[in-house]
């Protein structure tokens, strides 16, 4: 049991890396951006082809996975996603369908549609174990692994949002876009060094996801209402709050295909859709915030 | 009669291409008995996004989760076919039926928050029949589908042939007969209140509307609508498989409406024809990759602007600020 509860924090946790990116995007710029996995699914390719044709190192591969990601980010914000921002929400919604079926095909096409596996380094392939019985816990060492990154990376994008200042001019920037600029601050830069770094966090989850979730072209499409889900359950005013709604996710999803396999991601939607009725704009939502 | 109704009324009037287009539709079958097939699916694709213009471009309801209603239709019809009575009108009406009430209960969730919250729980909603039909593999057949939906003569005279023609015929008429009584809706009072609530929720509640109510009546009435699209197409080819449920249905039906032009009934008939002529082109060209142009379509389509792209000579005016 406590086997699946710790599976279920440490696939959260993957998914909290994969959609925090979103959650700035989403909530915070007001897109409604559905290519986000098509992020994820770059940075995965990254380090699945660094790894097989260059023999790069899985450790390497990461960082490499978050730069490439970022930089396709930074170049797609700067020419196709800017004009949008002030689009209505339908136009944004087709408009990254549309990239996403782009990827989906053009990933099938120079990769091919079979699903790729990561070789993991020798270090991260164990388990341990402790306990015994009902209460044993079993953990993979690649399950710690991803945790102790998400958990480092929470913390120190907590530090970013809350503490620098370029947390505050975000947060400017978001609340008033106008304001903030008369103020001096560069709107655009901002917002592109955010989304940049939300498509990097996106490409370093799609890196470590990969031996996960498995990756193969129809990653975006499968993953997406996952993310979604975070961000839309979670709520954007913090980073705790997709947290939360990611770790929920996790849980939930594991132990449901775990203790009811028959009913497979049921349980998951219809949890979404319960919450999302009930607290329409998100579990932990700022009061007063903007709706 | 007052200046606003004689407006209303003559935006409701019937032009003289209308009937013309129509003839030509039910031409089509017997000029070009080939592509029957094509003309059968284009009637059922159009069908289909008519009834999501009924939310989305009459309502301004963002749905990404019409395909719910457009499957549990084609189950239901296929359903029936196989196991109680193949008669193809029974099978409509009772598609239109379970479709309806499954689009009441659904109406219930649409009520509440942003865009965003809406798309997230329309997308469930299929994401959730999707899974039921999958799993549910003693009734529906799982992932591998039901097939072998074999249907009696329309109104017990006409086979449904190999050729498709008495599909097309059966696909164009109902397409007809439902698209005019949409017709009717949308220039009714009730439409114009639909209207109201798309361009300004909070005024439309001011003046008195009951936006909840009207929300759920015109979604319900979509999900019928959409539950006979999908009805035809599982009889028409005699299968109904867990695609139906899928995401990139939902997808394509919005896709097929905004090329075609969103709050305008003919909008949904114009986009199916485009949609499904460039989707047979294109995948003749490239088997297996025609989602990468119709995805490259959908970009160029809202970057240039959706109304900019069918009028060409506008590109190289300035866009109104």
């Amino acid at each position: 049991m406590l086997t699946i509860l710790f599976d279920g924090i440490a696939y959260g946790m993957l998914l909290f890396i994969l959609a925090v990116g979103l959650a700035v995007t989403m909530g915070l710029m007001n897109f409604i951006n559905l290519a986000h996995g098509a992020f994820a699914m770059v940075g995965g390719y990254i380090t699945v082809l660094l790894m097989q044709r260059l023999d790069v190192p899985f450790l390497l591969c990461l960082p490499l996975a978050f730069a490439g990601a970022a930089l396709l980010g930074a170049v797609l914000e700067r020419t196709l996603y800017r004009p949008l921002y002030g689009k209505p929400h339908l136009d944004q919604v087709l408009f990254s369908i549309g990239l996403v079926f782009m990827a989906v095909a053009a990933f099938d096409y120079f990769v091919g549609s079979t699903q790729q596996i990561v070789q993991l380094p020798a270090w991260l392939k164990g388990r341990t174990e402790i306990g015994s019985g009902a209460w044993t816990l079993g953990m993979g060492h690649y399950r710690l692994f991803i945790i102790a990154i998400c958990a480092a990376l929470t913390v120190g994008l907590q530090f970013i949002l809350a503490r620098t200042r370029f947390g505050s001019r975000l947060r400017a920037s978001v609340d008033d876009q106008r304001v903030a600029a008369g103020m001096g601050i560069n709107v655009n830069v901002v917002f592109l060094s955010t989304f940049a770094f939300g498509s990097g966090l996106a490409g370093l989850g799609g890196a470590l996801g990969a031996e996960v979730l498995g990756l193969d072209p129809s990653f975006p499409l499968k993953f997406m209402i996952y993310f979604l889900i975070v961000v839309a359950v979670g709520g954007t005013s913090s980073i705790t709050g997709p947290l939360l709604a990611a770790l929920l996710l996790g849980i939930a999803d594991v132990a449901g295909k775990y203790y009811i396999p028959k009913m497979g991601a049921f349980i998951v939607y219809s949890l979404m859709i319960v919450i999302l009725i009930w607290r329409p704009q998100g579990l932990f939502v700022r009061r007063g915030g903007r709706a | 009669m007052s200046a606003s109704q004689t407006s209303l009324r003559r935006s409701a009037r019937i032009r003289p291409w209308e009937p013309v287009l129509w003839l030509l539709a039910f031409a089509a079958p017997v000029v070009l008995p080939s592509h029957a097939a094509l003309v059968n699916e284009i009637a059922i694709v159009a069908l289909f996004a008519v009834s999501l213009d009924l939310v989305l471009g009459y309502t301004g309801i963002v749905s990404l989760g019409h395909a719910a209603f457009f499957g549990i239709g084609a189950y239901t019809a296929a359903l029936l076919a196989k196991h109680v009575n193949a008669d193809p009108l029974l099978g409509l009406a009772a598609a239109a039926g379970v479709a309806t009430l499954l689009g009441a209960a659904a109406s219930l969730t649409i009520m509440r928050g942003s865009d965003l919250t809406r798309l997230m729980v329309t997308l469930g909603f299929a994401l959730i029949l999707l899974e039921l039909a999958n799993k549910l593999d003693w009734l529906t057949g799982g992932a591998d589908g039901l097939q072998g939906v074999v249907m009696n003569p329309l109104l017990g005279r006409f086979e449904f042939d190999l050729g498709g023609r008495t599909a097309a015929f059966y696909s164009l008429t109902v397409l007809l007969v439902l698209f005019l009584l949409a017709r009717r809706l949308v220039h009714s009072p009730f439409g114009a209140t639909l209207k109201a609530i798309r361009d300004n929720r909070l005024r439309a509640m001011a003046i008195g509307i009951p936006v909840r109510s009207r929300l759920a009546v015109i979604y319900t009435v979509a999900a019928g609508v959409a539950g006979i699209a999908g009805a035809l197409l599982a009889q028409t080819t005699g299968f109904a498989s867990l695609d139906v449920f899928e995401f990139h249905r939902s997808a394509d039906v919005m896709l097929v409406l905004v090329v075609g032009g969103a709050g305008w009934l003919y909008g949904g008939v114009a986009g199916a024809i485009v949609f499904k002529l460039m989707q047979d082109a294109l995948s003749a060209v490239t088997p297996q990759y025609w989602t990468f142009w119709i995805g490259l379509f959908l970009v160029v389509l809202v970057l240039a602007g959706r109304e900019r792209l069918l009028r060409p000579w506008t590109w190289w005016k300035r866009a109104r600020p």
